[in-house]
């Protein structure tokens, strides 16, 4: 096997650092929220995973394109690995707003746009995922892929839209589909640090993690190689 | 050579061709490729029976579900129709493409020297012609069995917009579908989170008319559905080559 | 007619067609034998330019594929083991669509004659899902030569079919070819290859081990080469 790069060594010490770091601004540096008490701390961690799963999938689409101008596979597997990732973060996302929502809406869960956009796009990478699962030929299964990953990232914005749309003709009463209705505050300068420096450091979990899956990714094709090799022998 | 014109012999018989590219080629070819999906389905009427005893279906189970009685009738009418034309519609898709694919028909139509993307757009239109059938006998079935007007011109643009986005989607994504084990199943699953922009908008604007609504009020929707309309059928258009060629 | 150098097909990691270099003149005959997975079918699916090359050259009537693949279709008529033809359409409706595809003229004359080469005139208005398998490869046959093609390819073209239709079949398929058209056919059947074949190419772990002319070759010796090189 072949040792680990010296930068990427680097990035897992820098990134574990910045997790400390962000872990201690975000639960004791910032202040504790005066109307929702701690629950607010969920804040910072919940916008940050939706950051990651949103650029993840961006990162997906991106690749994809390059993948169906040059045709060269390591593209293919940067969209592969980037829509595991951000299917997880934005998991981790819709998860975290629902453990907030209890105590602030109180309810798990409310037809806010931001969720139900959040919910069709972790349900449109599902599908990514699904669709690579049933294609056999690798070659295909990257154009598919390509094709799929951009198509999905067109349709959020605009599933976004239409639900934004439908919710402003008819409000919500019950609960206030709005979040800067119910839920809403300030930052102060010590909770924009905490925050800001939150959507920092997943960016650099999500830049770590894509690099250790792309290096998996080659160890298992190493693997399939040499199986390949001692069969044929 | 055949070039514009030229002159050859098959079969004892001399062969002319026509000239080969250009617009006229394109549009012909997809005329030709509707003209085929036509006189099968007039035919073997599997695609369409199908469809229609499906829709026909749904309808009934909505029946009972949701107890369309006349107060309730009238705010569930557009949503039910919208469930049910997206139901059927993916039979119809899945059908559609495993036509082409079982018998290797898909590779016939590649070794054609036309652009590819007039296999998409005659595609598009076979399914779309298929699908505005299908609603074409739901809709006036649906304003007799429960007594309401759904032969409002507003409505039925509506339903004429929705439907073109829903096909064009479908059209791509299905090509993709019937290459995987999987395919019946997954079509639907690629296929809703991503026409979820269509059948939004649709579902609203038909009621807007409906319940006559204000045009103001149902504009962002018709809005949103052209935009939506432009944009995917640009994409497969740009992308569709990337589907077939290997 | 066919020039392919150094050509290399991968799916994946899987390597199938390993720098393959294949030349076939004008109005050649030439038969692909080789054992299943040999990448017979691979190789013939990128002379058809359905499937793109990894690497390599591919030259089909003098214009390259994938760069010019609209050229070359011109030219190209495929025979696959599949029939290519739509089982809800008649025979003759079949070839009117692919007529039009092509942008043929004079339509119902051309796909009357090219119906009655092939024999089927009588049964036209059939329903090709009601043909037997022999009538739909010819039918096949007469779908690939309706816009008169230079190169024909013809994939396994005998697959599924008991021997009397198989031997209407190569007649049918020497009379296609005797018109000056270069062929290529893959088979995994020698004799048959050697039949109907001019040149019998064996391809081996993706590459084309052996190139035997009919003439230069005694048939009874051609099974020992095919084995010899095809274990190698």
């Amino acid at each position: 096997m072949e040792p680990m790069p010296k930068a990427l060594k680097a990035l897992n010490w820098i990134t574990g650092a910045l997790f400390v770091v962000a872990l201690y601004l975000v639960l004791i540096f910032a202040p504790r929220e005066a109307v929702m008490g701690d629950v607010q701390r969920v804040f910072y961690f919940h916008v940050a995973a939706g950051w990651v799963g949103a650029l993840a999938f961006l990162v997906t689409a991106i690749a994809g394109g390059v993948y169906l101008a040059r045709g060269e596979r390591r593209w293919d597997l940067v969209a592969q690995a980037s829509v595991e990732i951000g299917v997880v973060f934005t998991f981790a996302n819709i998860v975290s707003g629902s453990v907030w929502a209890r105590p602030i809406w109180n309810t798990w869960w409310t037809w806010d746009p931001r969720l139900v956009t959040a919910t069709v796009m972790e349900l449109v990478y599902i599908a990514y995922l699904m669709l690579r699962q049933g294609i056999e030929d690798p070659d295909r299964r990257a154009r598919f892929g390509a094709v799929y990953g951009i198509v999905g990232f067109l349709s959020v914005p605009l599933t976004f839209l239409s639900i934004r749309i439908f919710r402003t003709i008819h409000p919500v009463v019950i609960g206030s589909g709005d979040p800067t209705a119910a839920g809403a505050f300030d930052m102060s300068p010590n909770m924009r640090v905490a925050f800001f420096f939150s959507l920092f450091t997943f960016t650099f979990v999500y830049a770590t993690l894509l690099w250790h899956r792309l290096r998996l990714q080659r160890f298992s094709e190493k693997v399939e190689q040499m199986k390949m090799k001692i069969l044929s022998v | 050579m055949p070039e514009a014109g030229s002159t050859r012999v098959v079969g004892d018989q001399p062969v002319v061709h026509r000239r080969t590219g250009g617009l006229g080629a394109y549009l012909r070819s997809i005329g030709a490729i509707i003209w085929k999906d036509l006189v099968a389905e007039l035919r073997s009427r599997e695609l369409l029976s199908a469809m229609l005893v499906f829709a026909l279906l749904v309808v009934l189970i909505f029946n009972f579900a949701l107890e369309l009685d006349i107060r309730t009738r009238e705010t569930v009418t557009s949503g039910v129709l919208w469930v049910t034309f997206a139901f059927a519609g993916t039979l119809g898709l899945n059908r559609s493409m495993a036509v082409e694919k079982d018998r290797g028909c898909l590779d016939g139509l590649l070794l054609v020297p036309v652009d590819r993307t007039a296999i998409y757009f005659g595609k598009v239109i076979g399914n779309l012609v298929f699908m505005l059938i299908v609603e074409a006998i739901v809709l006036p079935l649906y304003s007799v069995l429960y007594n309401i007007n759904l032969f409002q011109p507003g409505l039925l643009a509506v339903i004429l917009l929705g439907s073109i986005g829903y096909v064009a989607v479908g059209t791509l994504l299905s090509s993709m579908a019937v290459h995987a084990r999987t395919r019946d199943v997954l079509l639907p699953i690629l296929l809703f989170p991503v026409v979820l922009p269509v059948l939004v908008p649709a579902i609203k604007a038909s009621n807007g008319f409906l319940q006559g609504f204000e045009m103001a009020e149902i504009l962002p929707w018709l809005n949103l559905l052209i935009v939506y309309d432009v944009i995917f059928m640009a994409v497969a258009f740009m992308v569709f080559d990337y589907v077939v060629e290997e | 007619m066919i020039d392919v150098r150094g050509l290399v097909k991968t799916f994946g990691l899987k390597s199938v067609l390993r720098g393959l270099e294949f030349h076939v003149d004008r109005g050649e005959f030439v038969a692909l034998v080789g054992p299943n997975g040999a990448g017979k079918t691979t190789f013939l699916r990128i002379l058809a330019s359905l499937a793109r090359p990894s690497m390599g050259e591919v030259r089909v009537a003098g214009y390259r594929l994938p760069a010019q693949a609209a050229a070359v279709r011109v030219r190209l008529g495929v025979v696959s083991h599949q029939p290519l033809l739509y089982g809800d359409l008649t025979a003759e409706e079949n070839l009117f669509f692919y007529s039009r595809m092509y942008g043929l003229t004079d339509l119902e004359h051309r796909v009357g004659a090219i119906l009655e080469m092939v024999g089927l005139h009588a049964r036209r208005r059939d329903l090709v899902r009601q043909y037997s398998r022999g009538m739909q490869q010819r039918l096949a046959i007469g779908r690939a030569i309706l816009h008169d093609p230079d190169v024909l390819l013809f994939d396994e073209p005998h697959t599924g079919l008991d021997q009397e239709a198989a031997a209407m079949l190569d007649t049918l398929l020497q009379d296609v070819a005797a018109r000056g058209r270069t062929v290529v056919m893959t088979s995994h059947n020698l004799d048959r290859a050697a039949d109907l074949a001019e040149r019998i190419d064996i391809l081996s772990k993706g590459v084309i081990a052996a190139s035997i002319k009919r003439d230069e070759i005694d048939p009874l010796d051609l099974p020992k080469l095919y084995r010899s090189v095809t274990h190698a």
